[in-house]
């Protein structure tokens, strides 16, 4: 009898956070690194400035937005490439990146992170002296 | 008991939705649109379209793009769309991911039939084109009061 109980609840609980997981939109994404940092660039269509996201936790790196698009009302979708209006992707960084001094840029519903490295890790050229 | 339900539901259309997917990989599209003008799923830039009473309103999801270098135009009700987006990504980099989409493009819908190409408006806002076309008055659904 209370095993059955025990089952419910966990059934509930089970689709309560399912129900709580929403779908979210891939953005497609740019990665480059130079001797500098690296670079990430992100597709984020439609994502003002004030709803997007970038959230450094540890070493994980999210990035979340939330499209606004103004539809007028009583539209009926004819044609639907997106159905769905959050953007949501993460990444682990390394440990020689300098997390407390990434810069976020949005223009266009483009996303330019730029995450720089710690500056003794950065490469330094050694010069081979000939003689 | 309900919310067990709906869980289950989710469940069920995001197979059908991953299965619609595969097959579409498989077949090509042919789950309703399929027009001869359609582009492949998932090609730059992402297109969706509503209708209204009033009018159609084509959303283009073209993020990071120079509005100057688009090139609109509506032939009665084929609208077309071309542009380019080009690759600004410094040269003597690594790239580690290559996924943004880079070059030309072009691609063409079409809209209703009752579409007005004289009353056509288009703005570029947060990397979306939104695109609005007015429908002719005489096909709206017209109140018909009863005397």
């Amino acid at each position: 009898m209370s095993e059955t109980k025990e089952m419910q609840t966990h059934g509930a609980r089970d689709a309560q956070a399912r129900a709580e997981q929403e779908v979210f939109l891939r953005p497609a994404v740019d990665i480059y690194e130079d001797s500098g940092g690296i670079t990430l660039k992100a597709d984020m269509p439609g994502v003002s400035r004030d709803r997007l996201h970038v959230q450094v936790d540890g070493n994980n790196l999210a990035i979340e937005g939330q499209a606004a698009i103004d539809m007028p009302q009583g539209m009926e979708s004819l044609y639907a490439d997106v159905s769905h209006t959050r953007f949501r992707r993460s990444f682990t960084l390394s440990t020689e990146l300098e997390t407390d001094k990434i810069n976020a840029q949005m223009k266009d519903g483009v996303l330019t992170l730029r995450l720089p490295k710690r500056a003794e890790l950065q490469p330094r050229k050694i010069e081979v002296s000939v003689g | 008991m309900f919310g067990y339900l709906t869980g289950f539901d989710n469940d069920v259309f995001d197979q059908f939705e991953r299965m619609r997917r595969e097959m579409d990989q498989l077949l090509g599209d042919w789950s309703g649109g399929g027009g001869i003008r359609s582009a492949v799923a998932g090609s730059y830039p992402a297109i969706n379209i509503g209708a209204s009473p009033e009018r159609v309103d084509v959303y283009v999801f073209a993020a990071g793009l120079d509005p100057k270098s688009l090139d609109i135009s509506l032939q009665q009700n084929l609208l077309t769309l071309a542009g380019e987006r080009k690759d600004e990504s410094p040269e003597e980099v690594q790239f580690y991911r290559k996924e943004r989409f880079s070059g030309g493009f072009r691609r063409v819908i079409t809209l209703p039939e009752d579409v007005d190409p004289n009353k056509v408006n288009a703005n570029y806002r947060d990397g979306v084109l939104h695109i609005a076309v007015d429908r002719r008055e005489a096909v709206r659904p017209r109140q018909i009061e009863v005397k």
